[in-house]
């Protein structure tokens, strides 16, 4: 295995370009150096993404969004105060990954990249409307992060591809998200369902929504009849019923040993209920 | 290919080695720097039997290479102790006899002197949350968390 730490994104995109055999970013790591120890893929070429400038940066952009750097921790991100605050469903999902020292080097961007549907982080970036920057050959691209993931352990990216930012949208006024996901216990443990939600309001009525379901399918789900179902209401329980029954009608779910098709199915409804109720609290300004 | 030259900070000494790219850090410090503190359980991240801190963040020796140490600042179990002085914690663990085998315990001792730095007044819970990735399959936790509450007790009154 050779390994590489090269100091730009497009030094990083042209070595994989030109690498025969597999290849592997190396970020956080605590997927990467999991499969190579177990031998579930042993790359060729490491690439450490970790020296280039600014990987490590959390900063606000002038429109008021913010950009995280590919090696940005879970830890730095909880640490952070202000992005949790215009965020914190992000930072929260982010923040449910694993034990603390796997915080400490745990980053988003492995998370999406890694490609499980049950990543935590990736259905409250997909509810927040995250892109990603993507370094290749031709130069950057900006990706919807749903438009990352294809299938358990797949993503969109080229050879030659790889991600270099976090771009996460300006919160703006009368906005708020939530995270949440079912284990059979508070900790260390893989999300069952997982769902993010983001809306805005206008005084009491959602005008927008974006709601999106993980370990309930192949990939992280961005649900728009979820979306629809609440916006245009003042999420009273009729809307609450709708928005659950439009989260289990979008489930296709695996049987394993963590849940049941009809057990998933069944808890995706109640969390997206749960969630909603969270990020409009937010919205109108709670603390929780 | 050959094997990489890494320098870095291990408990304060400066230190060098060669190592293969795919060694974990976990590796490097047992088989090459001969500090068998940190041990390994799972390998896989889940057991916090390797916990060391770099730069001062928490972290699983065995989900880092040695080759990711190079410029960094690595502390360990073994610089815990100043000389034949015990720290605080390592001195409750005894009084409580917070341990059994022993295996998890240099993890633990690591982990739980990151979390009173950080934070010197935990709440019970706080602490079962943030010692959640460190297995121990002998005490039950229990005598941990007390020996750990206890001695930011301690800490705090005596600073």
């Amino acid at each position: 295995m050779d390994y590489h730490s090269p100091a730009s994104f497009t030094e990083a995109s042209a070595l994989a370009a030109s690498a025969t055999g597999i290849t592997r970013f190396l970020a956080g790591g605590t997927d990467v150096l999991v499969q190579l120890r177990s031998d579930m893929v042993t790359p060729d070429l490491l690439i450490d993404i970790k020296k280039i400038d600014g990987v490590s940066a959390i900063t606000r952009t002038p429109e008021g969004g913010w950009t995280l750097g590919v090696a940005v921790t879970g830890a730095e991100m909880s640490e952070h105060g202000a992005l949790g605050r215009d965020w914190p469903g992000i930072v929260e999902a982010m923040d449910l990954i694993g034990s603390t020292q796997v915080q400490g080097r745990a980053t988003l961007v492995g998370n999406l990249c890694n490609g499980s549907p049950a990543a935590d982080s990736v259905p409250a970036m997909i509810a927040a409307e995250v892109t990603v920057t993507v370094t290749g050959a031709d130069g950057e691209r900006v990706v919807l992060v749903e438009d990352i993931p294809t299938g358990p352990g797949r993503t969109s990216l080229a050879k030659g591809e790889v991600i270099s930012a976090v771009n996460i949208p300006p919160r703006g006024l009368h906005g708020g998200d939530a995270y949440l996901r079912f284990i059979p216990r508070t900790e260390m443990d893989i999300a069952v369902v997982g769902c993010g939600v983001s809306l805005r309001l206008e005084g009491d009525t959602v005008t927008e929504a974006r709601v999106s379901l993980g370990a309930v399918a192949p990939t992280v789900l961005l649900v728009e009849d979820c979306a629809n179902a609440i916006i245009g209401t003042k999420l009273d329980d009729a809307a609450l019923e709708a928005l659950a029954l439009a989260a289990s009608a979008a489930c296709n779910p695996i049987d394993d040993k963590r849940g049941t098709i009809a057990f998933r199915t069944e808890v995706a409804g109640v969390l997206a209920k749960r969630a909603a109720k969270i990020a409009y609290g937010r919205a109108k300004g709670d603390q929780q | 290919m050959s094997k990489l030259h890494v320098s870095t900070t291990v408990n304060g000494d400066a230190v060098e080695f060669l190592c293969d790219p795919r060694e974990t850090l976990l590796d490097c410090l047992r088989d090459k720097l001969n500090l068998t503190g940190a041990k390994e359980g799972c390998g896989t991240g889940d057991c916090g039997a390797c916990s060391v801190t770099v730069d001062g963040r928490l972290v699983c020796s065995c989900l880092m290479l040695g080759v990711e140490a190079d410029g960094k600042d690595i502390a360990t179990v073994e610089g815990m102790a100043d000389g034949e002085e015990l720290h605080p914690l390592q001195q409750k663990f005894i009084e409580y006899a917070a341990l059994q085998c022993g295996i998890c315990t240099p993890g633990v001792l690591v982990a739980a002197k990151a979390l009173l730095e950080k934070n010197p007044d935990p709440t019970e819970e706080e602490a079962r949350y943030w010692l959640a990735g460190n297995l121990c399959r002998c005490t039950g936790y229990d005598k941990i968390i007390r020996a750990v509450m206890d001695t930011a007790a301690d800490m705090r009154e005596a600073s």
